[in-house]
């Protein structure tokens, strides 16, 4: 059986989790602390990709990166490098998708996040980026841990994005799930059996997890 | 050396006027909850911004809306004890107060000394969820302390304890601060609290400073109607002076002041322990019906309507001792007086 699916579908939502990571995070942070109107649009904006069909924002991320489009022909042209139809062109699609999760969970720990503690860093005279890393992502860190890991098995999963931009390539760009669409295409049902398990088990192994972040979380919220 | 505070906040539809002189001493901020003594204590931390106005500390100018000074709450060095203490829940008592000491070299020994100071040592590696109240207040003073400010900001420090653990509490936080050299603010509603830890009061009344008194001044002499609730005064009514005695139309009393009345004086207090039972023919008793009888833990409450009093006129609160009450044998109508010197004048 040839592996190459599953590195590749590894290294892809891994890859996209830790800059899904910080850039949620960041929008988090600095999201909240804007008025109420803005945080609204840019709620909905940032939470869009997460309601609308994978096909959408395949379509919408050619658009942009296609070779003939303006950043796509722009890159291509400085750069010499093609963004669609190469393994790493899935990331595109991966950061849209899995980006509303972990911007909406970190966002909740947030606000649930005493503001004193924040304050009472302050004006002890630590800095802000102290009262962040040594304060802030600690106490909210259940929280964050728990979108963290749903981005990544959302990234593990997609789809629909992913064909579009990245296509299926054997050996090249194949993910777990453009595998299997190809092997039940092509009548294959054995070989797509083997890896819609190994997909399940992997995604039973990660909802496992959130599982138990969050009931972490819950008796550490109850006990405090 | 001292605190100097003029502010001015728009909130909302509230309008915030503060202004207070402090020296190095314990200066209260008395005022009913949502009179903006927090928001106030805020302002001069940093935390908020206040829209115009100037703080001043200990000769640094912390904020100037003319100058555009608006040092961050980092360099203003105030310490600022929140209402939940807000120590960092995940760290030790250890590491909360070494957060608070910025120079690495002596950190240690510091952290040392105040752990020391606050009999804290025996639970320095405990969380704050894992320490009794009275452990996580020391800790939040030790980590103040550690930062060394030079001013102290304490807001309603004893909010949300009970009233045994609260009194033992105030006795060591009057010990600490008794140490510390600088200016202490000490946002409170609690009359009893101000009144035992602080010897001067600025009075809050509906986001506006009503000027700073000395306890025997807010207590004996309250000037203003503001001032005599928070002394914890209970009876008011409108006055007509008269002379050196006041007329009250909503009781149709006239009371004896036994000195000349201003003539800008247009309401008087009278504390309901004032208000005493008297013989029918003693000078200056009134008649009152008795409306209603309250049984409090030591005392009784009487709300009494002079004879003379208009249809809508609020009750005159009378408080005695409960045994007082219950050897009285009429319970329906009874005679009242009120000493003159006991009759506050208000503008």
């Amino acid at each position: 059986m040839d592996w190459y699916p599953l590195y590749n579908s590894l290294r892809i939502a891994a890859i996209s989790t830790v800059a899904v990571f910080f850039l949620g995070v960041a929008a988090a942070y600095y999201i909240a602390k804007l008025p109420r109107l803005v945080k609204g649009v840019l709620d909905v904006v940032l939470t869009l990709p997460l309601v609308l069909p994978p096909t959408v924002v395949g379509w919408l991320l050619l658009c942009l990166l296609g070779p003939k489009r303006p950043l796509g022909a722009w890159v291509l042209e400085t750069f010499g490098v093609k963004l669609v139809m190469t393994w790493w062109s899935a990331i595109f699609a991966t950061i849209v998708v899995a980006f509303p999760l972990m911007y909406r969970t970190a966002r909740g720990a947030f606000e649930s996040f005493d503001q004193n503690l924040a304050d009472a860093g302050r004006t002890l005279g630590r800095s802000n980026a102290w009262v962040f890393w040594r304060v802030q992502m600690p106490v909210c860190k259940q929280g964050i841990l728990a979108g963290t890991v749903l981005a990544f098995a959302r990234a593990l999963g997609e789809y629909g994005a992913t064909s579009m931009i990245a296509g299926y390539t054997p050996g090249r760009t194949a993910t777990i799930s453009t595998t299997v669409y190809q092997l039940w295409r092509t009548n294959d049902d054995m070989g797509a059996l083997k890896w819609v398990l190994v997909n399940i088990a992997i995604s039973a192994v990660f909802l496992l997890a959130v599982n138990l972040l969050e009931t972490r979380q819950r008796q550490k919220g109850g006990g405090r | 050396m001292a605190l100097s505070v003029d502010i001015r906040k728009k909130m909302g539809d509230f309008q915030m006027e503060v202004r207070f002189e402090a020296e190095q001493e314990t200066l209260a901020l008395l005022g009913a909850s949502g009179c903006g003594k927090s928001v106030t204590l805020r302002c001069v931390a940093g935390i908020l911004t206040p829209d115009e106005g100037k703080i001043v500390l200990d000769g640094v100018t912390l904020f100037d809306s003319a100058a555009k000074i608006n040092l961050p709450p980092q360099k203003r060095q105030v310490g600022y004890l929140f209402q939940q203490y807000a120590l960092f829940p995940n760290m030790t008592v250890r590491q909360n107060i070494a957060a608070a000491v910025r120079d690495k070299q002596r950190r240690k020994a510091v952290t040392e000394e105040k752990l020391r100071q606050f009999r804290l040592e025996e639970v320095a590696d405990k969380r704050p969820g894992q320490i009794s109240g009275g452990q996580q207040q020391r800790t939040a003073l030790a980590r103040i302390l550690a930062s060394e400010p030079k001013a102290i900001l304490l807001d309603e420090p004893f909010s949300a304890l009970d009233s045994y653990l609260k009194y033992q509490l105030e006795v060591e936080l009057a010990e600490t601060l008794e140490q510390f050299p600088g200016t202490v603010l000490w946002v409170s509603h609690d009359r009893g609290e101000v009144f035992r830890n602080c010897r001067r009061v600025c009075v809050l009344d509906q986001g506006k400073s009503q000027g700073t008194f000395t306890l025997r001044e807010l207590f004996h002499e309250p000037v203003t109607e503001a001032a005599a609730r928070l002394s914890g005064c209970k009876n008011y009514a409108d006055a007509v002076p008269k002379g050196t005695s006041v007329f009250l139309p909503e009781w149709g009393l006239t009371l004896d002041c036994g000195k000349e009345v201003p003539e800008d004086i247009h309401r008087v207090g009278i504390r309901s322990h004032h208000v005493a039972m008297t013989a029918a023919d003693a000078p200056g008793a009134f008649p009152c019906e008795v409306q209603r009888v309250i049984q409090d833990v030591f005392f009784t409450i009487v709300l009494l309507r002079p004879e003379n009093a208009v249809p809508d006129a609020p009750p005159l609160r009378m408080e005695l001792d409960r045994e007082d009450w219950a050897k009285t044998e009429d319970k329906s109508r009874v005679w009242a007086m009120i000493q003159p010197r006991d009759i506050l004048l208000l503008k």
